[in-house]
């Protein structure tokens, strides 16, 4: 007997890792990444339309009236029913729709989905092997062994070998995740709030956006806007949503003004902790134009699951002119200041904390490329955010 | 007896019994002094089992509640609860809230009010010092305060929605949330009821540690001790070592929250990250208090039902060791989203795979002890094979959720709601019922129902999976966990989970009514209803065993 089941033990070690392709979620391909999108020529012509009317309450910032563009500013988008956002009945993840997404999304179906099936599997029909082979009407006598020292050393080796093959991926796709933004990336500040997101984009003259969720017809005053479906699925919608490039390197900063929220955008593969004090910076690139929606993932108060997040991605010249109907400015638009996007966690962050916070006074447009080099490991440094006291958003 | 023969009408003995009581080794005292002032391990492990069972059902009955609001799209009946917890209508606000406090007793009840008590203090007291041929726990009376403060904790967390809103802070009461983020006297309440559930366990703790270590029978050698005693030796050390620190965190939060001081608050140059930090400290060490005396008790059942020694049973033991031990450095694996390092983040991942090779040798080993075997399929047994499955299905999802760069998207989603209820609800809670069938002849001197036992299984088994298993799809497509209303898109799962739910209840009412019918009218169970394979000492006993057992020390060869 120990024979028979040392073969089945050897063969648990290399199945797993030939056993591909037996996952039960079905991979949506998702697109190829491109390096860079074709950049649509007429923006203001293709985003002309008010998909996303400005709230009631709408933030404060200025926008100067243009004719071509509606005072949000938001492009006309159709919202692609399969992608950004869950589909009922759906067994599998997300379609990916960043490079470090569809690598996770090939990871996890295609290294780990059929690892963990083939150790279940392997674990069951065991299971009914010896239930069914040695049950006491199959088997009156039993046997006395208790030691095997071959077997034991295999199914200790079989798991590590197994281990050590997922761990190469994952090792790589956090290395990935954690490249820091390059110079030229556009800056999103996420801050959460109970139970709202603010948004600013401090290399863009100070665009600040305030996103709240839509509420229902039924739950608004008369002359509320309310959500249509234009505006994206209940609970997913939100008044003003943010717009960022495609193609183009993000730098995402998120804190928090109360509790700890997280910003969390699944198509991106993207959950990071907004938390009060702190600054946390990762950076993604969006591969392909669309609305994007997720939720707050960390239990903040009552309204948890009433803010969510919309992000919209459009080419760059349609994000300009975006930015610009937002009374902003691209980068580069004029002299740069000498106001420096800070790091947190590099060298001298106590410094440049403080920094930070003048920078977010400014109006004017930081340069990004000012960024002073950073150590690769550093890109989420801020967790070692010395700087007293928080409320970096306010 | 000899005795009274030999002071025949002695006016300074009070009468028959209480002269007895020194000599007759099945002589019990009152209802009061017995229950309420025991010192008697089995007594005392049955008020823990009838604790947890109190417990589980209130616990039960929350989970009812939320999946009753989660059946469909949109707010159905937290506005109803909130009104009738508080009187008169109630806003949307103080609605959602009440969520919150649901999910968080929930999480609470069942950790330290019904799955440990039912396993450290219900079965280890019970069966640890029969198993290691001890009369009784090392401090008896310090055995009766472990039990005796969890009934103010308790207390405390079930009256605290009663002053003030309830306490919605989740299970795991971050910071800032759980200090500027909800004033009421409320989550201090709860607060304090973790002090004294804390304070219990590491009392017991320290009686188990000390128990094992000098009241083994002669010949008991720790590497003769059942699997079991085992499993409850590095459980005790576990609480021990983890408890103090969530004692601390939460004494933290306590004065953040009422005395001004700001070890959490980046304002006063605290930190909120530091609270998560202590709190998983204690909170990953805790995840194997709650299954590794599961471990044990499916150890003692597989071999038994095998009528064969357990296989590899050094492996099994100084596996449970290397998992307690690696338990111990992988807490920020629960963190993998609040901005760690690259390095810290690396690190975490690694090292929670590592956990994944003893979980696998003990997988393997049950596996290889039924191999060979003689197997009979009594219900126990076939709650054992049950918890290893399920154990395997939670765990491997655990190997995803190890892998920091895949955890950015599944955390905090229905994903890991999945994972934790396949290693709890159809972990943990497997191995207490098939404890619970394998021990009820002994403690209770009754047979079970069998029929009703198996029902008991397919019942809870279907229901479970058709319950938790959908979790998974709606964390893969990104629901996020602790929502009380969630976008369209998440509705057919959910509602499939509800239905699951049901099933499973319908299992707990064959359960209760088994439990009913076999303490009323159970057949005598004899010393050894298990027949050969059952070689550790409690079969030797009687059925229930005596008051005071081994007053002749057994000899282990």
């Amino acid at each position: 007997m120990p024979k028979r089941m040392k073969a089945i033990a050897i063969a648990a070690g290399l199945g797993c890792t030939a056993l591909s392709g037996a996952a039960f979620a079905t991979p949506a391909a998702p697109p190829a990444p491109k390096a860079a999108p074709a950049p649509q020529a007429a923006a203001e012509g293709a985003g002309v339309s008010n998909t996303a009317p400005t709230s009631a309450a709408a933030p404060a910032t200025a926008a100067p009236t243009s004719p071509l563009l509606a005072q949000d500013g938001a492009p006309a988008t159709t919202i692609d029913p399969n992608v950004g956002l869950p589909i009922d009945g759906r067994i599998g993840l997300q379609p990916q729709v960043t490079k470090n997404g569809v690598f996770a999304h090939w990871m996890h179906n295609d290294v780990l989905l059929p690892v963990i099936t083939a150790i279940c599997v392997l674990v069951l029909l065991l299971l009914v092997w010896v239930v069914f082979r040695y049950r006491r009407a199959a088997n009156p006598v039993p046997s006395k062994t208790s030691h095997n020292t071959l077997v034991e050393v295999l199914w200790t080796l079989g798991p590590v070998v197994v281990l050590v093959l997922i761990a190469i991926p994952s090792i790589g796709l956090l290395q990935a995740q954690f490249k820091p933004a390059p110079a030229g990336a556009v800056t999103l500040k996420a801050i959460g709030n109970q139970w709202y997101w603010t948004y600013q984009y401090p290399d863009h003259g100070g665009i600040e956006i305030t996103a709240n969720m839509l509420k229902e017809k039924d739950q608004v005053a008369p002359g509320e806007r309310a959500r249509t479906d234009a505006d994206g699925p209940r609970l997913l919608a939100v008044d003003n949503r943010i717009v960022l490039p495609v193609g183009v390197p993000i730098r995402l900063i998120t804190t928090s003004n109360d509790v700890i929220h997280s910003w969390a955008i699944p198509a991106f593969w993207m959950k990071l902790d907004a938390v009060p004090g702190r600054l946390n910076e990762t950076s993604f690139t969006i591969d392909k134009p669309g609305l994007y929606f997720g939720q707050c993932s960390e239990l903040c108060g009552a309204r948890h699951a009433f803010m969510p997040i919309a992000v919209q991605a459009v080419p760059p010249a349609q994000f300009a002119a975006w930015v610009a109907a937002k009374g902003g400015q691209m980068p580069g638009s004029k002299a740069p200041s000498s106001s420096v996007i800070p790091q947190p966690g590099a060298e001298g962050s106590a410094v440049e904390a403080a920094q930070a916070n003048a920078a977010e006074a400014v109006t004017g447009p930081a340069d990004n490329m000012a960024v002073p080099a950073q150590s690769p490991t550093s890109a989420q440094g801020a967790t070692g955010n010395p700087a007293g006291p928080g409320n970096a958003g306010q | 007896m000899t005795d009274t023969a030999l002071h025949p009408g002695s006016a300074f003995v009070g009468h028959e019994d209480h002269h007895h009581a020194h000599h007759d080794a099945d002589h019990k005292p009152g209802f009061f002094a017995r229950w309420f002032l025991s010192t008697n391990h089995k007594d005392i492990g049955t008020l823990y089992l009838i604790f947890a069972i109190v417990a589980g059902i209130i616990g039960g009955a929350i989970s009812g509640l939320m999946r009753a609001e989660l059946r469909e799209p949109g707010i159905q009946y937290l506005g109803i609860w909130a009104g009738m917890l508080h009187g008169g209508a109630q806003s949307l606000d103080q609605s959602l809230h009440l969520w919150n406090v649901l999910i968080t007793a929930h999480g609470l009840i069942m950790v330290f009010f019904m799955v440990m008590p039912a396993m450290i203090g219900g079965f280890g007291n019970w069966f640890v010092p029969i198993m290691i041929g001890a009369p009784d726990m090392a401090f008896p009376r310090m055995n009766n305060v472990s039990f005796w403060l969890l009934i103010p904790a308790f207390t405390l967390l079930l009256a605290s929605p009663f002053f003030g809103s309830g306490a919605g802070v989740g299970w795991t009461a971050y910071a800032p949330l759980s200090t500027f983020g909800e004033p009421g006297p409320s989550v201090d309440m709860a607060i304090l009821s973790l002090h004294l559930a804390g304070a219990s366990s590491i009392l017991g703790a320290i009686n188990f540690i000390t128990t094992i270590f000098n009241m083994r029978a002669p010949g008991m050698t720790l590497h003769k001790m059942p699997l079991f005693v085992w499993s409850v030796l590095v459980t005790a050390f576990l609480l021990l070592l983890s408890l103090p620190v969530l004692a601390a965190a939460i004494t933290m939060l306590l004065t953040d929250r009422n005395f001004g001081t700001t070890f959490f608050d980046p304002a006063g140059g605290g930190d909120p990250i530091l609270y998560q930090h202590l709190f998983w400290f204690f909170g990953h060490p805790e995840v194997y208090i709650m299954i590794l005396p599961g471990f044990g008790i499916v150890s003692q059942i597989i071999a038994t039902f095998s009528r064969k020694p357990v296989f590899g049973y050094l492996g099994m033991a100084y596996a449970m060791v290397a998992i307690g031990v690696v338990g111990f450095v992988v807490w920020a694996h629960h963190m993998f989203a609040t901005g760690l390092s690259v390095n810290t983040k690396m690190y975490f991942t690694a090292a929670t795979m590592i956990i994944a090779v003893p979980t696998g040798i003990k997988i393997f080993s049950w596996i290889a002890t039924m191999w060979g075997g003689s197997l009979t399929f009594k219900t126990p047994m076939v709650w054992a094979i049950g918890f290893i499955f399920m154990f395997t299905v939670g765990g491997v999802t655990g190997v995803v959720l190890a892998n920091g760069g895949i955890d950015d998207y599944m955390h905090d989603t229905y994903y890991v709601v999945a994972h934790f209820h396949y290693v709890l609800s159809l972990g943990a809670v497997f191995a207490l019922f098939a404890g619970f069938y394998y021990w009820f002849p002994k403690m209770s001197g009754k047979m079970y129902n069998e029929i009703l036992g198996q029902l008991h299984f397919w019942v809870f088994f279907i229901g479970v999976n058709l319950l938790f298993f959908p979790m998974h799809f709606l964390g893969l497509q990104g629901m996020p966990r602790r929502y009380p209303d969630y976008p369209d898109a998440f509705a057919l799962w959910n509602k499939v989970a509800t239905h699951g739910y049901e099933i499973m209840a319908a299992g707990m009412a064959i359960f209760f009514i088994n439990l009913i019918w076999s303490l009323i009218a159970g057949k005598p169970a004899g010393d050894n209803p298990w027949g050969e394979g059952a070689t550790t000492l409690e079969w030797t006993l009687s059925s229930p065993p005596p008051y005071h057992q081994f007053e002749t020390l057994p000899r282990i060869d």
